[in-house]
């Protein structure tokens, strides 16, 4: 197996552009590492071997006419099924889509393109991005790198798979309630999600609208920051995008300097239903940053304990009307068209056969909750709370620059573990949910492995509104060190794949 | 099969009237509310879309500035407030005409709320004007249009399949909605033919729609309910939709107050739901039944920022707001000093702008009202193009009437210059020296042409003597086609009654 599976993007980008590696071969070497140890992971729903190795060749091309490259052309990226692909496929993890492909890019995809960033396929999810271990995946669950009898996280557990089973050096996720942090936080990468607003949602099939945004995923925080700058900024398709530039995360996470600043651990995140290995991490963690020279202090965030049911709220409500869309008429599956059968009945066997357990159990509450009578009680009751979550953050951040907590209460479970137990798997987003409920950008970063089951464990950083730059220069600082502690990545330490 | 119904003025003599009118509006922007897509009307189908308008997973909507100006214009001639802030709602329910299985409109945050609409309607004691109460004017997106294909009957039922053709969902909707209007009594017809006039003619002098009902870019329902007296609660209604012209709008209601005393006379109920009106038929039948139970499921778009107009800009738009089409025709009937008939043909003719821009440029306005409703009508007529496509403007009218005063033109030689400004001959006096169009002044010749009439009809001197005046007639057509019309033929009369001894 090639090593260039194990260099950085940033590296790799180096490479590329200098003409001592030729994309194609970067590509080549990582479409053998999925063909050796993805029918393991079963992290790629679909791979483009054809399209991956034209975008490539375009690139050699361009290396040889001596054009200018953006930051990571060449390197592979793994994106999740839930981003608009012109010409490829495009499921969201669930058989309603079957069959569909896209007309049309989504901007994200359209500047990755445009950066020459080679996109070798598309990656698992759990349906519709609702779930939190890609279990709930039309296609069959993603395993963990790290314990293949375990859960990747999710919904984004094929990217965070893919990148932590070194079948790409970067991955596209999206993040609703922590489906970008929590995968990395439990598959020991790097995960981000941006500012709402700050990455454009169009081409991105809408789980939540007020909550939904794409996010980088990558091996470290220095490659993670370099596709956050290609994949950000204004986007004048999507009115939710916030029109001011972009923060520079690269320039933060090189400078990677936190002396002097005031980092909040956020009390109500924590201590009990915690597991004791990932409470001991992250106490660490908060003793090297107070070594770097922050001053770290407790902050209370009340509201947060009612979070997650306020999530859980209006998430369905959006969700139910979101995917309202899928009912076969115009594209996708179409179930139950015999010619004896009204339209109404049509889309109902549709819907019925194309969605699985977990979205439908959303699209009920989502409808339940946004019944006349019931709306005030429940959508407008969850409005409210978002707003108090708002409100804490506001009053923490007067007081600190940073917030840190841990990213998910445990380390990755075992799959089927909690299958059957919606509630159980919902709390594993308790400490992401607020993030997203009140706009703001997080990162997952890897702190170490839990003594007790020797799994990665993540540490979430939250910054303001716009202040994404924040994330990266505090978690290249807890890197730089972590780093120099493991005599190298953490990824390092994870078993070999067979087949590789 | 038609319901039983009561005799008009019976029905009214029992019950009182409440009506409810919903208009939504086709707005005239180029592109769709929400994305970039034409809004031509008969392209091809599904030639004007796009993957917004068409619901595709990921795509996301975006405003159309034009749609939000103009809702806002509406909402400000309908003497409206304007919301300081409001925000777009999904309205959820699943059709296949509608792309997303919901419809992104306004909910309980409208951009136009509490305005009103005065309307005049002869009446017994004269003309009266009625108040509407206009609750809301507020903005949506349009569906797509279904088409069954095969059976007999082309609606869905007994089709073979059917079709869907989405150029028209999201072109930019405005509905309009009235507060119960009551008071109107035997009136309700006439009041709600005349609301809907009345909105149509306002619409189309903000110039923000085509109004054209038969195309449905401006599109009816008719609510009604009847009660016993002004002073019992309101009925239950029946909203009655696919009332494309303005005659059908007031024959729905006088069907529906018929059918609805009939009923309610028989000891049955009336059921809330939605009728479909019949043209041809001239009735309105069952459609489907309608609660208030029926649930949209509302919430605000998450998709789309909240509206916040700024005063300033809702001042700019005011500026740009034309006078109420129903008030200005008052003050031009009493300016002008016209019947009511009068300004019916002047409006009628299409030339009330053009009358209007002539007289304020200092043309007489029965002179402006003359050649634009006479002359320049037929021209136009004859040429089978638009009164405004002709290159007459108020200067050209403006100096004809000075030089018809001065007597140096008289009609006919008047026309004949307005010719010359048709063919592109130049101002007036260009034309009037080119063409030597000049009224015959000197006598003598005039003199001379008297006597050659004369002369041709011996008889006809004899006539006018013995006091038949009418008979002039013959001979100062006589010497106006002589002089080749360029005498004046009053003065020609003069000379002949002189010339005879005879006096007026």
């Amino acid at each position: 197996m090639s090593d260039l599976i194990r260099k950085d993007a940033s590296e790799l980008a180096g490479l590329v552009s200098s003409g001592e590696v030729s994309a194609v071969e970067v590509a080549k070497a990582h479409l053998d590492r999925i063909a050796a140890v993805d029918g393991a992971v079963h992290a790629f729903l679909h791979v483009d071997t054809a399209g991956a190795l034209s975008a490539a060749a375009a690139v050699d091309a361009k290396v040889k006419s001596g054009e200018k490259l953006s930051v990571l052309a060449g390197v592979p990226l793994g994106l999740k099924d839930i981003l608009a692909t012109n010409g490829l496929p495009t499921t969201c993890g669930s058989r309603v889509l079957d069959g569909w492909i896209p007309p049309y890019d989504a901007t994200v995809v359209t500047k990755l393109r445009e950066a020459g960033i080679v996109i070798l396929g598309k990656t698992n999810m759990d349906e519709f991005a609702m779930g939190s271990s890609t279990e709930h995946s039309a296609f069959g669950p993603t395993h963990n790198p790290w314990d293949l009898d375990r859960i990747p996280g999710g919904s984004g557990g094929g990217s965070s798979a893919c990148v932590s089973a070194f079948e790409a050096p970067l991955a596209i996720g999206t993040d609703t309630g922590g489906s970008i942090r929590q995968p990395a936080a439990v598959t020991g990468s790097v995960g981000v999600k941006p500012t709402y607003g700050g990455v454009s949602r169009y081409g991105i099939v809408a789980l939540a609208s007020s909550l939904d945004q794409a996010g980088p995923c990558a091996r470290n925080v220095l490659d993670t920051a370099m596709l956050h700058s290609v994949i950000a900024g204004h986007d004048p398709m999507d009115s939710t995008s916030i029109n001011s530039p972009v923060p520079d995360v690269i320039a933060a996470a090189k400078r990677a300097d936190i002396k002097g600043m005031k980092v909040g651990v956020i009390k109500e995140l924590g201590g009990e239903g915690y597991q004791a290995g990932v409470r001991s991490r992250f106490d660490e963690s908060v003793a090297l940053i107070e070594s770097l020279g922050a001053e770290v202090v407790e902050v209370s965030c009340p509201s947060f304990p009612s979070a997650l049911a306020a999530y859980y709220l209006i998430l369905p409500s959006e969700a139910s009307s979101n995917l309202a869309k899928f009912d076969g008429i115009r594209f996708g599956n179409r179930v139950g068209d015999d010619g004896t059968k009204s339209v109404e009945q049509v889309m109902s066997e549709t819907r019925a056969a194309g969605f699985g357990s977990e979205v439908i159990r959303r699209i009920i509450l989502g409808t339940y909750a946004l019944s006349a009578g019931y709306y005030d009680a429940y959508y407008g009751q969850a409005q409210k709370v978002r707003t108090l979550i708002k409100r804490d953050f506001d009053a923490a951040f007067a007081k600190v620059d940073v917030l840190i907590s841990p990213t998910a209460p445990t380390t990755a479970f075992k799959i089927g573990e909690k299958l059957d137990d919606p509630l159980a798997m919902y709390l594993n987003d308790v400490a992401t949910i607020p993030v997203n409920m009140a706009g703001l950008p997080g990162m997952s970063l890897p702190i170490g492995l839990a003594p007790e089951d020797g799994l990665p464990v993540g540490l979430q950083i939250i910054a303001p509104a716009m202040a994404d730059d924040r994330l990266y220069n505090v978690g290249a600082a807890i890197e730089r060190e972590l780093l120099a502690k493991w005599g190298g990545p953490l990824l390092a330490q994870a078993p070999e794949l067979a087949g590789a | 099969m038609a319901e039983a119904i009561m005799n008009y003025d019976e029905a009214i003599s029992k019950f009182d009237p409440v009506l409810g009118l919903e208009v939504h509006v086709e707005l005239g922007t180029n592109t769709k509310m929400f994305c970039g897509c034409s809004t031509v009307f008969g392209a091809p189908p599904n030639t004007h879309v796009c993957p917004v308008c068409l619901g595709l997973p990921g795509a996301l909507p975006t405003l159309n500035k034009i749609g939000v100006e103009s809702a806002i214009r509406i909402g400000l001639a309908l003497n409206c407030e304007i919301a300081q802030w409001c925000r777009f709602a999904r309205k959820n329910y699943f059709y296949p005409d509608m792309p997303k299985n919901f419809q992104t409109s306004q909910y309980d945050e409208p951009i136009a709320f509490e305005g009103y609409l005065d309307v005049e309607i002869d009446t017994d004691e004269g003309r009266k004007t009625f108040r509407v109460p206009i609750e809301r004017a507020h903005m949506e997106e349009d569906t797509g249009k279904n088409s069954h294909v095969g059976g007999a009957t082309g609606r869905i039922h007994g089709a073979d399949y059917s079709l869907v053709d989405y150029n028209r969902a999201g072109i930019p909707l405005i509905e309009i909605v009235t507060k119960p209007i009551t008071g109107t009594g035997k009136y309700a017809p006439e009041v709600a033919k005349a609301y809907v006039a009345a909105l149509r003619d306002i619409l189309r002098g903000l110039g923000v729609s085509d109004v054209k009902m038969e195309q449905g870019s401006l599109r009816c329902d008719v609510n009604l309910s009847l009660r016993e007296t002004p002073e019992s609660k309101l009925g239950i209604r029946s909203e009655t939709k696919n009332v494309n012209s303005l005659r059908s709008v007031e024959r729905a209601v006088r069907y529906e107050v018929t059918r609805h005393a009939a009923r309610l006379t028989a000891g049955d109920s009336v059921v809330q739901e939605t009728r479909h009106w019949h043209e041809d038929t001239g009735i309105s039948t069952s459609g489907r039944p309608k609660s208030d139970a029926e649930d949209y499921r509302y919430f605000p778009e998450p998709d789309l920022l909240p509206i916040a107009p700024s005063r300033e800009w809702v001042e700019e738009l005011r500026a740009t707001i034309p006078e109420n089409p129903a008030v200005r025709r008052a003050r031009l009937v009493a300016d002008w000093g016209l019947s009511e008939l009068d300004m019916n043909t002047v409006i009628n003719s299409g030339a009330l702008d053009l009358i209007v821009e002539a007289v304020d440029a200092g043309v007489d306005a029965a002179a402006a009202r003359k050649w634009w409703t006479g002359e320049l009508s037929r021209i136009a007529n004859d040429r089978g193009i638009e009164l405004e496509e002709l290159p007459v403007t108020p200067v050209h009218l403006k100096r004809l009437e000075e030089l018809i005063t001065a007597g140096s033109l008289n009609d006919k030689l008047a026309r004949q210059a307005l010719e010359g400004v048709i063919a592109g001959e130049g101002d007036i006096d260009a034309i009037v020296a080119a063409r030597g169009l000049a009224v015959v002044s000197d006598d003598g010749p005039l003199l001379a042409a008297i006597d050659e009439a004369l002369a041709a009809d011996p008889a006809v001197a004899e006539t006018i003597k013995s006091g038949k005046l009418a008979a002039a007639g013959s001979v100062v057509g006589a010497v106006m086609k002589a002089t080749r019309g360029q005498a004046d033929a009053a003065r020609v009369r003069e000379l002949l009654f002189e010339k005879l001894g005879v006096s007026e």
